[in-house]
């Protein structure tokens, strides 16, 4: 029942902070949402799953009943978390909160309305990694859009209403698709499903319970379904060519809904691609050149993304885009199928949530002192705030994947993974081409901190600099200490993770000799 | 099932019944003392007349009146009244409580919408009087009973629409509905002629028989096609839709959510028990294949009106053409029924539709009505701000136009994935396309008017000082019934699917 305490004291926090008024509305949330941090380490030290939840795994914090039955299939309200979703419901709840306090300082009308939206999105994200059952899973990730939209809408930039909306209908869009894709298969399966669990679904795939379907060959269905959800995913992740929302959407929104932007609302994206197209329908891989597809698909995100990046004048949106080339990563980790490529994705979306977490709550608190964003405008910024540039810098660096920072282990275990797997003829070659992409995004951050942070002080609006707030700097160490913790010893979570990954894993794919090199959880 | 054993039979009609003994109690009134119209007195002799007849439909379906009963099975089953010419089963009764229950809302908010209005013993005798049609329209188990109730719903109908009478976009709109209202029905009695030619009788189960036994004739195709015209004039289906915008735009607020949301479900449960359970699909399909005529119809109605709903700059017309949008989702009710698909699921999906539907707009519509009374301007702009003024009936706003929207607020979305699987059922991919290009068309004008009640800045000379009670309950309640379909989804979906087995 942890879970269901988890969801219910967040809404219950939402619905307090609407109520407050808002001059205590920040305070409030701030304290409120300590509640499901603290839930979630209650439920950290309460971890046993074991395995992998939608291949027979042991589920921690299980809980399953009857919702309704919806012609011939019982829907339910079935929760719980395994090795996969545990990191990102903890990300989730660590990120909110370091978000809510970085919003003292920015966030100045309708105080009350925007706290209790940002739990609200919690919430609903929240559900998202603990939804087990489709229909469930459904309505939080649809649920996400509610909040999220009005956060954009209300509190964004000046060109904020096309920003939001264009955010709200792609996403609908795309998960409009997505829905199609699973009841492709469930309609597929017919008899052999008796409910919509995440887990029956995917059990009734692997023992071959996929039928025809109006006149489709059951690999015609996983095809389509594949690429459906594939579509409906790659809008959130973002891949490229999908990604044209993200930069908008970020440009606009305000710093600390950002930061839950990138930081946790493109995981979304990837877990579910995990979920679903890499757990339920890995067998499409070794079709053809499916493989070789995907791993192109990621390849082009990872390059095309840092090249975005490069262009870019405006700090907010070189941290954007550079998001897409990190994501690209994740899709080529997952396309390995190997132990260390799906564990390395999953550890770099935990790793990349914290990172470009901080880049944005750092560009925040320069926009907050500078009211500009734009690189050419501010330089010597390390002069007047030596500590947020300082950790500007850390966080930078662990984009860039400096060694003992999450990054570095997210990326080397996901090229690990990918180098070897036999799934993809010249895996070499793509992950070798993937590891330009660093030296790309070494190329960007480096030049916008050298113009932006070093050199002689020099600012082209009229406000005075000063030390950034204290609740600002500590979120950004509290990041910075995670990053680099996550960094020094990924097996912190990697353990859980490796756990989780390993029934995934293809026989065969490869690529485990050199997990040595890491020691992970194996 | 023991207490409704003891009631005579036509104890079965209870909910027309009181509403009619309503609304002439209320003209009793009005007779009584005709000058000094006592408002708290007609609105709640009305809103009593309104909730008994809900209690009645909520209690015969608890008990199970007219359900297929697991007992005697005698008893069991569809009640037939006076020769069969109406008939209580679970249909009926669930269509009944979507009416009673619009009923109690608009009712409700027209309290305050009235305030200084005169004749409003008329105006709530006349609602009851429709309200008394449309409960009658569900029990229909002939042409004849089903024209003359349709005719019951249509008739106070034209006068409520103008019953603004000195506004002149109130009384035009009057006379088009009327105009277009008295075409239709022609059409409608022509198309039952032309049945009543080759059936030889006006009794559905008789033609039913019919229609069963062999040969059909191109006339009787003919019939079948203009009924599907006469009642696509009701749900105001595409291309039969014309007087929907102007009707719902000219008409009292409440009166608009009157009549897209319970006049709608009037005309879809005879569209469902004429087609489903009279025009049997697979005797009727060598003369005339209506499942597509459907589908067309469905796919035309979703994308004129959402791609209209896009480009009006006003509020209530954006909602006449998205009522207009939902007609076209709820036809995919009959739409997916193809040979192969589960009909009862595929029916319940409509009919689930229209209840939800039937609380989230009425609140809508009744949310504009709040606008109107206190002034706003009726265009999307006008609505600037009107989250900081109210912000309670602006969130239940939110509620109403997300959940038409399919977004997961309130019942809506389930009904609206509903009807996306059932067109999957079906396997009528080209409506399961239509349906989800439509719904994101629709997430965008919808998005817009909340993007204008909470990120805009209101504009200056905005002052709200009165907060009207019987609005603001009936806007609440809307709101919390809304919401609470999502959770409570089951139950409701079980109902329909009951229902809609007895009929396939």
């Amino acid at each position: 029942m942890l879970i269901e305490f988890l969801l219910g004291i967040t809404v219950a926090s939402a619905l307090l902070v609407f109520m407050a008024p808002d001059r205590i509305a920040g305070k409030l949330a701030a304290g409120l949402s300590l509640l499901p941090l603290g839930t979630t380490a209650v439920m950290w030290s309460g971890f046993d799953a074991s395995g992998n939840a939608l291949r027979g795994g042991d589920i921690a914090f299980e809980s399953r009943f009857e919702w309704f039955d919806l012609g011939s299939y019982a829907l339910q309200w079935h929760v719980g978390v395994d090795g996969v979703s545990f990191p990102l419901v903890a990300l989730t709840t660590v990120l909110t909160t370091l978000a809510i306090f970085s919003s003292w300082t920015p966030i100045d009308e309708r105080q009350s309305q925007f706290y209790g939206l940002m739990l609200l999105v919690e919430a609903a994200l929240l559900g998202v990694f603990v939804g087990l059952d489709f229909f469930l899973w459904f309505v939080f990730w649809e649920a996400v859009l509610i909040p999220m939209y009005f956060l954009i809408a209300i509190w964004g930039g000046p060109r904020r209403e096309y920003a939001a909306m264009k955010f709200i209908i792609y996403t609908n869009l795309a998960s409009l698709l997505m829905f199609v894709g699973v009841f492709l298969l469930v309609f597929a399966l017919g008899d052999t499903l008796a409910t919509l669990s995440l887990v029956d679904i995917s059990a009734a795939i692997q023992n071959g319970g996929l039928g025809e379907l109006g006149g489709f060959d059951p690999e015609v269905i996983k095809v389509a379904a594949f690429v459906l959800l594939f579509l409906g995913f790659a809008v959130k992740v973002p891949v490229v060519p999908f990604h044209t929302w993200l930069p908008d959407a970020h440009v606009e929104a305000p710093s600390p809904v950002s930061v839950v932007l990138a930081g946790v609302l493109l995981k979304m994206g990837t877990y579910a691609l995990l979920r679903f197209n890499f757990t339920m329908l890995d067998d499409v891989l070794t079709n053809g050149w499916n493989a070789e597809i995907l791993m192109f698909v990621g390849l082009v995100s990872v390059i095309y993304g840092a090249m975005l990046a490069l262009a870019q004048r405006d700090l907010k949106r070189i941290v954007a885009y550079s998001s897409i080339s990190s994501m690209g990563y994740v899709i080529i980790g997952l396309t390995a199928l190997t132990a260390h490529g799906v564990g390395g994705a999953t550890f770099q979306m935990v790793s990349h949530g914290l990172i470009s977490g901080l880049m944005f709550m750092a560009v925040g608190v320069f926009y907050n002192a500078t009211h500009t964003r734009m690189v050419g405008d501010m330089s010597g910024l390390a002069d007047r705030m030596p500590w947020t540039a300082g950790i500007f810098v850390a966080g930078a660096f662990g984009y860039m994947g400096l060694p003992l920072m999450s990054g570095f282990a997210g990326e080397v275990l996901v090229f690990i993974g990918s180098f070897h797997t036999s799934l993809v003829e010249g895996a070499p070659i793509f992950t070798a081409l993937a590891m330009f992409g660093i030296v790309i995004v070494a190329g960007y951050l480096l030049w916008a901190m050298q113009r932006t942070l070093f050199g002689p002080f020099e600012l082209e609006t009229d406000y005075e600099i000063g030390r950034a707030p204290l609740q600002d700097l500590a979120s950004l160490a509290v990041l910075l200490g995670l990053v680099i913790a996550l960094g020094v010893n990924p097996d912190f979570i990697y353990g859980a993770i490796q756990d989780a990954v390993e029934p995934l894993v293809r026989a065969g794919t490869g690529g485990d000799a050199l997990s040595v090199l890491l020691g992970g959880g194996r | 099932m023991a207490e409704i054993a003891t009631l005579p039979e036509w104890a079965a009609l209870a909910p027309a019944l009181t509403f009619a003994a309503a609304a002439f109690l209320l003209l009793l009134a009005d007779a009584v003392s005709p000058e000094e119209g006592n408002p708290v007195l007609l609105a709640g002799l009305s809103l009593s007349g309104a909730l008994v007849s809900l209690a009645f439909t909520v209690w015969y379906i608890v008990a199970g009146t007219g359900q297929p009963g697991e007992g005697d099975p005698s008893s069991a089953g569809a009640i037939d009244l006076f020769d069969g010419t109406l008939v209580v089963d679970g249909m009926s009764l669930f269509f009944s409580a979507i009416i009673a229950s619009v009923v109690v809302l608009v009712v409700l908010a027209s309290y305050d919408y009235l305030h200084d209005h005169p004749y409003q013993a008329e105006y709530y005798s006349l609602v009851l009087l429709a309200a008394t049609g449309m409960t009658t329209v569900t029990a229909a188990n002939s042409f004849v009973t089903a024209f003359i109730a349709i005719e019951l719903v249509s008739l106070p109908s034209y006068a409520l629409v103008a019953s603004l009478k000195h506004n002149r976009g109130s009384v035009e709109a009057g006379l088009k509905y009327f105009l277009i209202g008295a075409l239709s029905s022609a059409i409608f009695a022509y198309g039952i002629s032309l049945v009543y030619v080759t059936a030889g009788s006006l009794q559905f189960d008789a033609v039913t028989s019919v229609v069963e036994g062999g040969e059909l004739g191109g006339i009787f195709g003919l019939g079948v096609l203009m009924i599907l015209g006469g009642i696509s004039f009701k749900i105001a289906a595409v291309p039969f839709h014309f007087w929907a915008p102007e009707a719902y735009e000219g008409a009292p607020a409440p009166i608009s959510a009157f009549i897209s949301s319970a006049s709608k479900a009037a005309g879809f449960v005879l569209l469902f028990r004429v087609f489903v359970g009279v025009f049997t699909w697979e005797f009727v399909e060598p003369t005339i294949d209506w499942v597509v005529a459907i589908q067309v119809l469905a796919i035309v109605t979703m994308t004129v009106a959402n791609f209209a709903a896009l480009k009006q700059e006003k509020v209530k017309r954006m909602l006449a053409y998205s009522s207009v949008g939902h007609a076209g989702y709820v036809l995919i009710a009959l739409a997916g029924l193809t040979a192969g698909a589960d009909h009862a699921f595929v029916l319940g999906s409509g009919m689930t539709h229209l209840l939800v539907y039937g609380f989230m707009n009425t609140g809508a519509f009744l949310y504009v009505a709040l606008a109107e009374y206190w002034g706003v301007g009726r265009r999307i702009e006008d609505y600037n701000g009107l989250g900081a003024q109210a912000p309670f009936a602006s969130a239940a706003m939110t509620v109403f136009l997300f959940s038409l929207a399919g977004l997961p607020i309130g019942g809506g979305f389930l009904s609206k994935y509903y009807l996306l699987l059932a067109s999957i059922e079906g396997e009528v991919a080209l409506l399961a396309i239509a349906l989800i290009l439509n719904s994101v068309v629709s997430l965008y004008y919808y998005t817009r008017v909340l993007w204008a009640i909470w990120a805009e800045n209101p504009s200056a000379d905005l002052e709200i000082e009165q907060y009207p009670t019987g609005l603001y309950t009936a806007i609440a309640l809307a709101a919390l019934v809304t919401v609470l379909l999502l959770p409570a989804f089951g139950p409701v979906a079980d109902l329909a699917n009951t229902a809609a087995e007895m009929l396939v």
